[in-house]
């Protein structure tokens, strides 16, 4: 059983109850919503008679099913008008913030709470929404649940939550040129499984994770539900407080130093105990994609699809239906695999980092012919730092749309959505089938920086070819000429 | 669709058909694509679960097939319920009729759904779950009776019983079997217990010293 750990701490500070189940009732310190999530949750509460008991605690936005090019009201789909209405009525009669369309601070859940300084170490933080594990990068217990438990979290502020054990993650090294926190996460994926993580919280830790930004740490943590791990968390430190610095819910003056004394005496100690670890090196992990329908089906971009005899025997069947979904041979090179759409955006891989990497690899080149690239920034805010650095710019100009934010194509509840079996390069967290809006369309998941390479490429290209290539318009890896 | 009431109260058996979806880690997509996440009420899933699938596989997926409707009971293999929290997914099989679900494991939010809808989902290991899915399909239509204290299933057909053991957590099992996992009052009493939770967190105390 773990001790010492930032999650056994955490956990006992919000221990409210032991319930007659067994389960722990834990305080909720920040309560996310969105539109899709909540609708269900607040007609139950109103069926109970219940109300909301901490209002201030619970931060609203929309992003599930806003449209991307145009977002003035109303929708042009009356579901989604209808969801967003939905939402205003219940947090206006509730008293709860949302940060709406229009306000500078509207954007997908995962990326406005961090930019506003809302999510801090510490706390417990639930969102109806499994990518909520994102928040765990500031050393949060961060968690997806249902819409019961949204209603229970309106009504009492807490969960009725079994504890997790806790595996250490540790990642030795650096992280080689071209190969990033989405890289990183979909290789312990890979290695451990897409339900290795079942019972567990990660503790993500080593050199090449207090390497990591803030908005890499948020990556990596957001895929921690991909392996199964219900939260993911890096313990807080001088990177952490030097990004809540200063943000509007961040603490200020003399609380800042005392938030600062406290938020360290979180961090896992030398004497914490975990119930498992696992080493990685940071150094052997190549730009990484998935070519399959789930995203522990990964390879490095210089790999081969497995075959069955490399694949281990429970995993052949989910590998034979993934080749004939994804209409790829066992033993086929991934690099050079022609793409249809290339998308950057999504909770994931939406911030400004993420636009800027994208955009370093977009400057001065051009999308190749028929394929549809586009660019979704992950909030408001996001979109607004980019456009004052000129990012829209070196997009548009290589001919990608730049769009307004929201979640997108990640899961296609709005407008945007692949068609028949078109093939995705994407910076999103699901290769599921049918994911991206179509039931046949397919999706390769890989960085943003490698979504733009494949953008230009009009193929699986990698990225490090073009990270330490001159900017040419004309490059191509030599692998994919006839 | 459903013809038998919504889960209510304690929940110590079940009983009825199954209907067996193979395959290790069937997603929340796949169980509801997100199109019909465009709702503000859980009533009207019971058409879009396993939409995809379903079309994909015209009129030939578990779901379609003559002998497994009316099933209440649904059997699947590892990691079921994996990707998005999307409580549209219980909430859409329960809708369409099941009751409760027996398989490998299950990914750990759509577990916790289930049960705040008062549907267990019982584990088995691995060679169990394949047996019990054979004497399914060797026997068409034949009721199952699912236990949860203890947790086991027996298939009862041509004069054959068969038996196989299964595990659900304490917790859980006493959540459903006390009735109580529908458990909003039992947070919600807790008053006192909340304030003084909420009364020694730092952050909700201007990081004054402890």
């Amino acid at each position: 059983m773990s001790a010492g750990t930032l999650y056994d701490k955490v956990w006992e500070l919000h221990r409210v109850a032991d319930l007659p189940s067994g389960a722990t009732q834990l305080f909720i310190g920040l309560h996310l919503i969105h539109e899709v999530t909540s609708p269900q949750a607040f007609a139950a509460l109103d069926d109970l008679g219940l109300s909301v008991r901490h209002p201030e605690r619970t931060v609203a936005t929309v992003d599930h099913i806003v449209p991307t090019t145009s977002q003035a009201r109303p929708f042009d789909n009356p579901l989604a008008e209808a969801m967003l209405a939905t939402l205003e009525g219940n947090c206006a009669r509730h008293g709860i913030t949302l940060h709406g369309l229009g306000s500078g601070r509207q954007g997908i859940v995962h990326v406005i709470a961090p930019e506003l300084g809302l999510t801090q170490p510490g706390m417990t933080v639930a969102c109806g929404d499994s990518h909520t594990s994102t928040h765990g990068a500031f050393g949060a217990i961060a968690f997806g649940i249902g819409t019961s438990q949204v209603r229970d979290v309106l009504a009492s502020q807490s969960l009725a939550m079994g504890k997790l054990k806790v595996r250490r993650i540790r990642v030795e090294g650096a992280l080689q040129p071209g190969v990033y926190a989405k890289d990183l996460v979909l290789h312990v994926i890979r290695t451990l499984g897409v339900k290795g993580g079942v019972g567990y919280a990660y503790e993500f830790a080593g050199p090449a994770i207090e390497a990591l930004s803030m908005e890499e740490r948020m990556t990596l943590c957001n895929m921690a539900i991909e392996g199964g791990a219900r939260c993911g968390y890096v313990n807080p430190d001088a990177v952490t407080f030097a990004y809540l610095k200063g943000r509007p819910h961040a603490p200020a003056g003399e609380a800042w130093e005392r938030a600062v004394a406290w938020w360290s005496s979180l961090a896992s100690g030398p004497e914490a105990t975990f119930d498992d670890e696992v080493v990685f090196e940071a150094a052997t992990i190549a730009p990484t994609i998935t070519w399959g329908i789930t995203p522990g089906q990964a390879i490095g971009v210089d790999e081969t699809v497995p075959t069955l005899e490399q694949t281990e025997s429970d995993e052949r069947p989910i590998a034979e239906e993934a080749y004939r979904y994804m209409d790829l041979r066992p033993g086929a090179p991934i690099e050079g695999l022609p793409v249809d759409v290339c998308f950057i955006g999504s909770c994931t891989n939406g911030r400004l980092s993420d636009l800027r990497a994208a955009a370093a690899i977009a400057r001065g080149r051009q999308v190749a012919a028929g394929i549809k690239a586009f660019v979704v920034p992950g909030s408001e805010q996001v979109a607004a730092a980019a456009e004052a650095e000129g990012l829209d710019a070196v997009f548009r100009a290589a001919g990608f749309e730049w769009r307004e934010p929201g979640c997108s194509m990640c899961l296609a509840m709005n407008p945007d959505r692949l068609e028949g079996r078109q093939i995705s390069a994407s910076s999103s967290n699901r290769n599921f089938k049918g994911r991206q809006g179509s039931a046949t369309g397919r999706t390769l998941l890989m960085s943003p920086a490698m979504v733009a390479a494949a953008a230009v490429s009009g193929h699986v290209a990698d990225v490090r070819r073009l990270v330490a290539a001159p900017t040419t318009p004309d490059l191509e890896p030599a692998s994919t000429r006839a | 669709m459903s013809a038998t009431p919504f889960p209510a109260g304690p929940i110590q058996r079940c009983a009825g058909r199954a209907v067996v979806v193979p395959g290790d880690d069937i997603d929340t997509d796949r169980i509801i694509p997100a199109r019909y996440l465009k709702c503000v009420s859980f009533d009207g899933l019971a058409e879009g679960v396993f939409a995809d699938d379903r079309s994909e596989r015209a009129g030939d997926h578990p779901f379609d097939r003559a002998e497994n409707q009316g099933a209440t009971i649904l059997v699947v293999n590892r990691n079921f319920g994996c990707g998005s929290s999307r409580e549209h997914a219980p909430q859409a099989l329960m809708r369409w009729g099941l009751r409760a679900v027996i398989g490998e494991s299950f990914a750990e939010i759509f577990f916790g759904n289930c049960l705040a809808l008062g549907i267990p989902c019982l584990s088995a290991d691995h060679d169990a779950v394949l047996a019990l899915q054979a004497a399914i399909a060797a026997h068409p239509g034949a009721i199952l009776q699912l236990d949860l204290e203890p947790p086991r299933v027996t298939l009862e057909a041509g004069g054959d019983v068969q038996e196989w053991s299964l595990s659900l957590p304490a917790g859980p099992r006493r959540m459903l079997v006390s009735g109580e996992w529908n458990g909003t009052a039992q947070l919600v009493a807790h008053d006192g217990e909340l304030r003084a939770t909420a009364s020694r967190l730092p952050y909700l105390n201007g990081f004054a010293a402890a």
